[in-house]
């Protein structure tokens, strides 16, 4: 999976809370209606700023707080292609891959706001075209790798109907 | 206080007690030079060398859980997939994981009696959509034989370890972060998102990874007036909101054996404050009295071996603890409450998962001795569960806190979370709660400040109109 966007940074901490506030939440039964509000409260503009395919960097800990689903969801409808981070809280990063949604582990330190980057999520390396520089990802567990190649965990059981443990390769 | 940067590998202290090695003192600062290469070479070959005259390590709790439901030696670090003792979830997933289920063209889910639903966020069903999705989950547990625990019977984590629905040694998963709650009894307890939750629903079982453990060794007795809110503030002042990424934490020693079952609910229940993915406690005796008779199956209680290589730990000596407060906007941001005496508050909540149980709710009424709340504060309590409302009511306690001017909510998710439909603050105010998060935005508005607090320190400043050392008030 190949992918190319312009990089959205964020900082350290940033929790699902921010991702998706609780009350906007609770307002709806379905969440198809929470894309509008995606940082609505952390970073206002971002809805308007933000472009189909965009990359979210963002520094340590990214997506602690609480274990809701529509964190990641809501990112992924409003167009952000992949989650690149310093590291992820593991709920967060658990649930992305299950809805879908690549994550990748890395040292983001060097990637600025607006920078280009060319992603090869199954190779876990990322081509910063703005500043002619790659970074290298820490591998993936298997069965998350298979899980995001099926699109997603509703997929990945659809298709299997269990879940199995991939051969380690 | 505490070098929280002194935190060891405990493969490192157990070579230091047969050899004493020079780099163990040195350890802290990890320079990348050439000759922290050569002590990692030399510690290696050492722990090789032990482990040949030692062929047992130990284990840790949560290898020692895995290993049991799996029926083998299972160790950190590998990924399994294990059977589930317990699943449940609530009403503020949305999707909820009863539709994702149906997309995974689920049609009967695993085991009924191993799974439980909760209606506790919207705990009042304020709106059209809490409704809507109130009866999306009657519907699901009335077709599928799922127990459903009504708005107003309490908080999924309160009433987990309460109605005996998760035991010692078992692998329970919920979807919500705090979970790990259930983790003072001994139970593996972890949060997750509604695709696994879907996932385990119609499986019964769930991929982990076993993760690796942090274990504090606390010491000291608590001050008058230091909770165990208190501790675990500290804590995470200590290792930060992300010390714990990915690890199970094991809470133990002579500081966790003297709290009260309730107390060690409160330690637990904030473990994912510090990235873990679950908290976790021996059973002793104080545990076991309060288990019995609350547990509906056979259950295995699991202890964890001080010479498991794949856990750090760090022991923390709480004697001189003070109470301590959470500033706005994270819950590792604590401070000793003297720093922060003073500051006006607006509004207080008593409640929650983490402080909304039964002695929380008798010390704050023993420190309201009959006195009102300050005249510019609203003061809002809510008991966790429906029994622990009863028997505050018994006991005389909710008449005081009406009687000093609370406004009492309905025993579930009310004044933690903007979602639930109770207690948001007005721009601009403080509030300090006995809540486990205060994110900007998360009681309902993004220009509210947050303080977390003990509910004695909660209780005290309500009184004052201002954060308050609840010592003063004993």
């Amino acid at each position: 999976m190949k992918l190319h966007g312009r990089a959205l940074r964020f900082g350290d901490n940033v929790n699902t809370d921010y991702i998706i506030a609780d009350h906007y939440k609770a307002a709806t039964s379905d969440v198809n209606d929470l894309a509008r509000y995606v940082f609505v409260d952390f970073r206002p503009d971002f809805a308007k700023l933000v472009r189909p395919g965009d990359l979210l960097v963002a520094g340590r800990n990214f997506g602690c707080g609480s274990a809701r689903e529509a964190a990641p969801r809501v990112l992924k409808a409003a167009g952000i292609s992949c989650v690149l981070a310093t590291s992820f809280a593991r709920i967060f990063f658990r649930n992305a891959i299950n809805i879908g949604l690549p994550v990748l582990e890395t040292d983001t330190a060097p990637i600025a706001e607006g920078d280009e980057l060319d992603v090869d999520i199954e190779a876990g390396r990322i081509d910063n075209l703005t500043r002619a520089s790659s970074l290298y990802a820490a591998p993936m567990p298997a069965i998350m790798t298979a899980i995001l190649r099926a699109g997603g965990l509703v997929e990945y059981m659809r298709r299997h109907g269990d879940l199995v443990l991939p051969e380690h390769p | 206080m505490t070098d929280f940067s002194s935190v060891v590998a405990n493969t490192d202290q157990r070579c230091a007690l047969v050899i004493h090695l020079p780099w163990q003192a040195e350890r802290k600062s990890r320079a990348s030079n050439g000759k922290f290469r050569d002590e990692c070479l030399q510690r290696t070959l050492v722990c090789a060398v032990y482990r040949r005259y030692n062929p047992y390590v130990g284990r840790t709790i949560s290898e020692k859980i895995f290993s049991a439901h799996l029926g083998r030696d299972v160790r950190a670090g590998e990924i399994v997939v294990s059977p589930v003792d317990l699943v449940f979830w609530d009403d503020s997933n949305r999707p909820q994981a009863c539709e994702v289920f149906r997309q995974m063209n689920g049609t009967r889910v695993f085991d009924p009696a191993r799974i439980a639903a909760f209606l506790d966020h919207a705990p009042v069903a304020h709106n059209l959509a809490a409704a809507t999705v109130h009866r999306v989950m009657r519907n699901f547990c009335r077709e599928q034989g799922i127990e459903l625990f009504e708005v107003g019977e309490g908080i999924e984590h309160q009433l987990v370890p309460e109605k005996g629905l998760a035991g010692p040694g078992e692998i329970v998963i919920g979807a919500d972060s705090h979970t790990c709650t259930a983790g003072a009894i001994n139970t593996f307890a972890v949060g997750v998102g509604s695709s696994d939750l879907a996932t385990a629903l119609l499986t019964g079982k769930l991929w982990f990874r076993v993760p690796k453990t942090l274990r504090f060794i606390l010491d000291g007795t608590l001050q008058r007036g230091v909770y165990s809110k208190d501790i675990i503030l500290h804590l995470l002042n200590g290792i930060g909101a992300d010390g714990a990424s990915y690890e199970a934490v094991e809470f133990l020693g002579p500081a966790i054996a003297a709290l009260t079952m309730e107390s060690r609910f409160v330690i637990t229940n904030m473990a994912v404050e510090m990235g873990a993915k679950t908290g976790l406690m021996e059973i002793d005796d104080v545990a076991r009295s309060w288990l019995r008779g609350r547990t509906r199956r056979e259950h295995r209680e699991f202890t964890s071996d001080r010479d498991a290589d794949s856990a750090r730990e760090l022991r923390v000596d709480l004697s001189a603890l003070e109470p301590q407060v959470a500033k706005p906007h994270s819950p590792a941001n604590s401070s000793p409450v003297g720093d922060l005496v003073g500051i006006p508050i607006q509004q207080a909540v008593l409640g929650t998962c983490t402080n909304g149980r039964l002695e929380d709710l008798r010390e704050a009424a023993a420190l309201l001795k009959g006195r009102r709340v300050a005249p510019h504060v609203r003061l809002f309590v809510t008991p966790a569960s429906r029994s622990i409302l009863q028997a505050a009511m018994r006991e005389g306690l909710i008449s005081a806190f009406i009687d000093a001017g609370a406004v009492l909510g309905s025993p579930g998710c009310s004044g933690c979370t903007g979602g639930s439909g109770f207690a948001i603050p007005d721009d601009g105010i403080n509030m300090i709660t006995t809540a486990n998060r205060n994110f900007q935005g998360r009681t309902g508005n993004r220009s509210a400040f947050i303080y977390l607090a003990s509910p004695a320190t909660v209780i005290a400043s309500a009184i004052e109109g201002a954060i308050a050392d609840p010592r003063a008030h004993l």
